[in-house]
């Protein structure tokens, strides 16, 4: 999922400068012929090393790879750029949402993506994106906990409580995430609410539950969780499915999907408006599709992809290994997935912001 | 990254005084002088004043629904600001920086005081080597390197369990005394240095004439050293307070993210809630109450020079 550093305010705003003199036209832009280079836009190693060189053999079209370190980033440079400057982009579901309802994205010509036929049915049931009309999904996933069996003896961890109001062995030894939109999700679940609330009274209840849970809490970690479970500093964390297989002993280490239910998050692929290369870009959003590509995710990531049968592909080892890897997308989707707040986030950050300075 | 900007003020000697030099013929060394300062000037203008522009301008208008700016003047954002929510992590980060800036004051003295007269001058090069080494290695990385002390599995718990001088692991991390601990570490050398400057200077005369006069240490200390000396302890307080209230990765890294200061919140203003605009509002209002600190230790430095102290 997204990665991130903390980027300072004055390198997003020098952009900014740019920002106010790029203002795109509208209309059909013009679409350059034979080969072509695509400048595409992802995370640090988040794909194949070679799959530039793969994607020229089969397509004779060249790539060229912007790398961001977080989607505020990612958004930062689409925005500091005129269109056309980037022909694939890779952001996580609430940020492309928002991208989609400001009309930043071309349509998706599902003809052109015969792999598409790779993929589980539910990736085309994503309520930020029904149908793939704009996006294709790459990674997916969800948020619970981790916990180390060696350190814990409760033989029932299934539930948010367990770490809101964690047992007596557990208390002080607990962290948690504290990115914006996953801080409040356990208390909003425990709650009933929805993780895409803007309700003030729904996030004034969640945010007192999380409050009262900071004092069980060792700290809010949302980059290095795994090496204090690891250590042995702590002995749960809350944390990403894919990010709790990071851990360096995986069998001392169980994960849990609460009970009361999670988000899902999924990462994925678009086509910035006024990319002049549609065709291309379609070819590679197809090749992306391809089991070998999907498999490598799963292998070197560990995350779970949409692409059926690049799981299928997967051996079975992976399963045993780390169990989060073994939901299935049926499961993923009845999880909730994350929104755009529009107009509301500002509201949902105060609740945030009320929780970190209690 | 975030220790660029937290840590340039300690690039300048404190309260060093430069008068330019008149130039005496003519139009062509006048345009000279503006030739070689328009590097300096490109770079302010590029690298400060625009990005402070746009902040100015940018509080004064509304968050788009997907972030961003939309221009529609209006206040509310400083309205907001005021509100008791962001008014108590101001107060909270006020409180953290003064205790920082305290402690390096009484833990800076002494040290800058023996290194500026009890030390032969090539012992007193060798520590003025050592107080500035650690801005040698990455902000960040000696903020990491602390978690691997202080941790519960940590090295000094480790130790002391050891030793039998504990039962159980202490919580040295993740709470206040670990963020002062972070700031007073990495802000101390900015103590130091203009109070070795000041010290330096100091004509060692005057307090052995005291001496001589009978005076004890502590009254020479609080009559005759302190007084002389007010504005190189003035500009260590400026300089420890400064970047200390803005700090955002020690309260995030050592205080485990379970209390914010001015930083953090400005910080996630811009990243998590896409608030430029309200971001910019409390970025503002941080740099207005360094200003009128900048304000007054100028105030200070005046009077000390009017008084007759060379600084």
């Amino acid at each position: 999922m997204r990665r991130r550093t903390r980027t300072g305010i004055w390198g997003a705003l020098s952009v900014s400068v740019l920002l106010l003199a790029a203002c795109g036209g509208d209309g059909e832009v013009e679409q350059e012929t034979g080969p072509v280079t695509l400048q595409v836009m992802n995370f640090a190693n988040y794909m194949p090393e070679d799959i530039g060189e793969r994607f020229e053999e089969a397509t004779g079209h060249t790539i060229e790879l912007t790398l961001t370190s977080s989607n505020e980033d990612a958004i930062a440079k689409l925005d500091a750029s005129g269109e056309g400057t980037y022909d694939i982009v890779f952001v996580t579901s609430p940020f492309a949402e928002g991208l989609i309802n400001a009309d930043r994205f071309e349509p998706l010509d599902h003809e052109q993506i015969p792999n598409l036929s790779n993929l589980y049915p539910e990736a085309s049931q994503l309520a930020y994106d029904p149908g793939n009309e704009f996006t294709m999904p790459y990674a997916w996933g969800t948020t619970g906990f981790c916990y180390r069996t060696d350190l814990v003896t409760s033989t029932e961890m299934d539930s948010w409580n367990d770490l809101l109001d964690p047992s007596e062995e557990l208390a002080g030894k607990v962290t948690m995430l504290d990115e914006d939109r996953w801080l409040l999700m356990p208390a909003l679940k425990v709650l009933g609410y929805s993780a895409n609330t803007v309700d003030e009274t729904e996030l004034q209840e969640a945010a007192e539950l999380s409050i009262q849970a900071k004092d069980t809490l060792l700290g809010y970690d949302a980059e290095t969780f795994y090496t204090k479970l690891d250590s042995g500093e702590a002995s749960a964390v809350m944390g990403w499915d894919g990010w709790c297989n990071y851990v360096s002993d995986p069998s001392v280490v169980e994960w849990v999907l609460p009970a009361e239910g999670s988000d899902l998050w999924v990462d994925v692929m678009a086509i910035p408006k006024g990319s002049r290369h549609l065709e291309a870009a379609h070819q590679f959003i197809d090749f992306i599709l391809e089991v070998e590509n999907g498999l490598w995710v799963a292998e070197n990531i560990l995350y779970k992809v949409p692409n059926a049968a690049a799981m299928e592909a997967l051996d079975p080892s992976y399963f045993e290994d780390y169990p989060n890897m073994a939901i299935t997308p049926a499961e993923l989707l009845e999880q909730e997935a994350l929104r755009d707040l529009g107009e509301g986030q500002p509201t949902f950050t105060d609740a945030v912001t009320q929780v970190k300075a209690a | 990254m975030s220790d660029l900007k937290t840590m340039s003020p300690g690039a300048e000697a404190p309260g060093r005084v430069v008068s330019a030099p008149v130039p005496d013929d003519g139009l062509a060394r006048s345009r000279l002088g503006w030739l070689t300062l328009s590097p300096a000037f490109l770079w302010w203008g590029v690298f400060l004043a625009t990005p402070l522009g746009l902040i100015l301008v940018s509080s004064f208008f509304r968050r788009g629904p997907f972030g961003g700016v939309v221009y529609e003047f209006t206040l509310d954002n400083y309205t907001r600001a005021i509100d008791p929510l962001y008014l108590r992590v101001l107060w909270y980060s006020v409180r953290m920086a003064l205790l920082t800036t305290a402690i390096c004051l009484l833990v800076g003295y002494p040290a800058a005081y023996f290194i500026a007269t009890r030390t032969s001058a090539r012992m007193r090069n060798a520590l003025l080597v050592l107080v500035i080494l650690p801005f040698w290695t990455n902000f960040l990385i000696r903020t990491y390197a602390w978690i691997v002390l202080l941790n519960r599995e940590g090295v000094i718990n480790r130790t002391l369990q050891a030793a039998g001088l504990t039962d159980a692991p202490l919580p040295l991390l993740y709470n206040d005394f670990a963020i002062v601990l972070g700031l007073v570490y990495g802000y101390l050398p900015l103590m130091i240095l203009p109070l070795y400057a000041a010290l330096e200077r100091l004509n060692p005369e005057i307090r052995e004439s005291a001496e001589d006069l009978g005076s004890r240490p502590l009254r020479i200390l609080r009559t005759i050293t302190v007084p002389l000396i007010v504005p190189g302890i003035v500009a260590g307080c400026v300089f420890v307070f400064v970047p200390s209230l803005g700090n955002f990765p020690v309260p995030q890294l050592l205080g485990g993210g379970r209390r914010i200061m001015m930083g953090n919140l400005i910080n996630q203003q811009f990243l998590d809630a896409r608030d430029w605009p309200f971001g910019s509002t409390l970025a503002l209002m941080l740099m207005l109450i360094l200003m009128l600190l900048l304000v007054v230790q100028s105030r200070v430095l005046r009077r000390g020079r009017e008084i007759g102290i060379d600084v």
